[in-house]
C-alpha cells in the first residue's frame, strides 16, 4: 500500500496537481475569509472562521473531485492497472493507497489556513478572544468532509475510464451527500423519518462536529461513509474482472 | 512442473474465452503460445499472472495455486501485458523504483542497475518514459518484468510493433533470459516462435489444437501434400496443369506464376518439368514450399 501511496503523492507533486489544488484552494478561502466585501471577517467584526467553514465545503466538492477524478479512471484507460493487478498488491492495497494519498492533500491544503485561525487569534479583543474548542471541532469536521469527499471521487474514478465523466458524478455524489439529504428533509416528505433523512447527511455532522463537540456518532458517521464508498469502489474494481 | 493448466475456462458473458485447456510447462522451456487474435491467449496469461480468475479448472505455478495464492505466485512471475502500459510520465529509475518498492526489493538500487543494464536501458535511462521509442518502452516493460528476478516470465507478444532490429534485439534477450527461466511467450509471428522457442502451443477459438516441439509440429506436413512456387517463361493453360495425374491445386500468383500442389507421392519437380517441355515453355524458377510452422499454424487454426 505504502509503494501506491508513494506513488501518488510523487504524481500529484510532479503533476502540479498538489500546487494547483493547494493555492485555489487557499485563494478562494482567502478571498472570501478575508477580501470579498459580503461577510468578510473584517468587516463582520466577529473573531471566528464560520466564513471559512462554510465556503470550504463547497470549493472542496470542485478540488477533490479534480484530485481524485484520474486516480484509477487512469490506470484503467491507460491499461497500467493490469500491471499493478499483477504485482503482489492486492485491490485493497491499491485503493488504500491512493485514498490516502487523496486525504493526505486534502489534509496539506487545510494546514496552511491555520494561519488564519492565528490571525484571528492574534486580532481578537482581547487577544485570543475565539471560541478555540468550535475552532479545532471545524478543522475535524472539514478533515472528515474531505476524507469522505475522497472516498466519494475514488468510487467515481472507479465507475468509469473517462476523468470527465469522473469528475462530474464526483462532484454531484458529494454535492449530493452534503446537502441533498438536508434539502429533502427540509421538504418534509418523510413526516417523522425527515430527521433520519437529514441525518444521512454530511452536512448535519459537519455542523454537529463544528460545535466543538466530538461526538462518536459523528465519527461512526463518517468512518462509515468512507468505509461504504471504498467498499463500492473495491466491488466496481473486482467486478471488472469477471 | 513450472506452469501446470488442467481444464483451465474462462467465460465472459456467455462466450467461452478459453474452453477447458490444458497442458504444462518444465522448468527452463520457452514455450511459444500461439493463435490468431482472439484465440484465448491473453486470456490464459492473464489468469496464470493472477490478474483475472477463471471461471473453471486449476492453473498453478511453481506449485503453488494461482487463486489460492495468488500474492505468493506474483512475488516469482515476471508479466509483460501486450500493450505494455506505462506511467508516460515516469521516468524509468522512478517507474523501476516503484516497482522495487512494490516487491519490497533490498538492494533496490542494484537491482534497477543490473535491469537497466541487461535490457540495454543503459543510454536511455535518465529519460522520460513518454520520450522513449517504442523498442525502448518494450525494453522497460521488459525491466519491470525482471525486476523481481522472477523464476517464470510470462510475456505477452513481447515484440508487437517492434522494427525489424528491436525484434532482434529483443528475441535475443528473450533467448539469454530463458537460460535460467521458464518462459511462457504469445505472439501471432511464426518466426519468433522458430528463432526462439523449443516447443509450441497453438490455441484457436479457446482450445488448444497442437501441442509439441517445434521440429514435429513442422513434420506434420512433410506427410500431406506438397506445394511448390513455380515460375514459367510464359503463361500456361491452368487447365492442362490441373488434369495432370498427382496435382491437387494449382493458384494462379501471376500470370506465369503459380502454386501447385501434389499429393503425397508425387514427383512433383519431374512432372513440372515434363508439362513445361509439353508445353513447349521452360522453367525459370522453382521453389518448393518449405513446411514452416505458418503453414501449420494456417492449416490448424482455419479448421477448428
Amino acid at each position: 500500500m505504502y509503494s501506491i501511496f508513494k506513488k501518488e503523492i510523487r504524481s500529484f507533486l510532479s503533476s502540479l496537481i498538489a500546487y494547483v489544488v493547494i493555492i485555489v484552494f487557499l485563494l478562494l478561502n482567502g478571498l472570501f475569509t478575508w477580501v470579498f466585501a459580503d461577510g468578510n471577517v473584517l468587516t463582520l467584526g466577529f473573531a471566528n472562521l464560520d466564513v471559512l467553514f462554510y465556503m470550504a465545503p463547497w470549493i472542496f466538492i470542485f478540488l477533490i473531485s479534480a484530485i481524485t477524478m484520474r486516480a484509477i479512471s487512469e490506470e484503467i484507460k491507460q491499461g497500467t492497472y493490469e500491471i499493478l493487478g499483477t504485482k503482489p498488491l492486492t485491490d485493497l492495497n491499491i485503493i488504500l493507497g491512493k485514498y490516502f494519498a487523496a486525504v493526505v492533500l486534502v489534509f496539506f491544503a487545510i494546514v496552511p489556513t491555520f494561519i488564519y485561525f492565528y490571525s484571528i487569534y492574534q486580532l481578537g479583543l482581547p487577544k485570543g478572544n475565539i471560541d478555540v474548542g468550535a475552532t479545532w471541532g471545524s478543522y475535524i469536521g472539514l478533515i472528515l468532509l474531505g476524507a469522505c469527499y475522497a472516498a466519494i471521487g475514488l468510487f467515481a474514478s472507479a465507475i468509469t475510464p473517462n476523468q470527465i465523466v469522473a469528475f462530474i458524478f464526483s462532484m454531484v455524489l458529494c454535492f449530493f451527500f452534503y446537502v441533498g439529504f438536508q434539502q429533502l428533509s427540509n421538504l418534509n416528505l418523510f413526516g417523522s423519518k425527515d430527521s433520519i433523512v437529514q441525518a444521512l447527511g454530511i452536512q448535519y455532522h459537519y455542523d454537529s462536529i463544528s460545535r466543538g463537540v466530538i461526538d462518536t456518532r459523528d465519527l461512526v458517521y463518517f468512518g462509515s461513509l468512507i468505509t461504504f464508498f471504498l467498499g463500492l469502489t473495491y466491488l466496481t474494481l473486482d467486478s471488472r474482472k469477471w | 512442473m513450472s506452469i501446470e493448466i488442467k481444464n483451465l475456462t474462462k467465460v465472459y458473458g456467455t462466450q467461452k474465452a478459453i474452453d477447458s485447456i490444458s497442458f504444462s510447462i518444465s522448468s527452463g522451456e520457452i514455450v511459444g503460445f500461439l493463435g490468431p487474435n482472439g484465440a484465448g491467449k491473453s486470456t490464459t496469461m492473464k489468469i496464470l499472472s493472477g490478474y483475472i480468475p477463471q471461471t473453471s479448472g486449476n492453473a498453478s505455478i511453481l506449485g503453488m495455486d494461482v487463486a489460492k495464492e495468488p500474492l505468493k505466485i506474483k512475488e516469482r512471475v515476471g508479466y509483460l501485458p501486450e500493450l505494455n502500459p506505462l506511467y508516460n510520465e515516469m521516468y524509468i529509475k522512478e517507474y523501476l523504483q516503484f516497482n522495487a518498492d512494490i516487491y519490497k526489493i533490498k538492494n533496490a538500487k542494484e537491482a534497477i542497475e543490473h535491469v537497466i543494464e541487461i535490457t540495454g536501458l543503459t543510454l536511455e535511462r535518465k529519460k522520460k518514459i513518454g520520450q522513449l521509442s517504442k523498442g525502448y518502452k518494450q525494453r522497460v516493460g521488459l525491466a519491470q518484468a525482471l525486476l523481481n528476478n522472477p523464476d517464470v516470465l510470462i510475456l505477452d507478444e513481447p515484440t508487437s510493433g517492434l522494427d525489424p532490429n528491436q525484434m532482434t534485439e529483443i528475441r535475443k534477450l528473450i533467448v539469454e533470459l530463458g537460460k535460467n527461466k521458464t518462459i511462457l511467450l504469445s505472439t501471432h509471428i511464426m518466426q519468433e516462435v522458430e528463432a526462439m522457442c523449443s516447443r509450441v502451443i497453438i490455441i484457436n477459438k479457446g482450445k488448444i489444437v497442437a501441442d509439441d516441439q517445434v521440429g514435429n509440429i513442422k513434420n506434420r506436413l512433410k506427410n500431406t501434400a506438397k506445394t511448390t512456387r513455380v515460375r514459367f517463361r510464359d503463361t500456361i493453360e491452368v487447365t492442362k496443369l490441373k488434369e495432370q495425374s498427382g496435382i491437387k491445386a494449382v493458384v494462379a500468383i501471376e500470370s506465369n506464376v503459380y502454386e501447385v500442389t501434389a499429393s503425397n507421392g508425387t514427383d512433383l519437380a519431374e512432372l513440372l518439368f515434363k508439362f513445361a517441355i509439353a508445353s513447349n515453355t521452360i522453367i525459370t524458377e522453382q521453389i518448393e514450399l518449405s513446411e514452416s510452422l505458418e503453414n501449420v499454424f494456417h492449416q490448424l487454426t482455419k479448421n477448428v
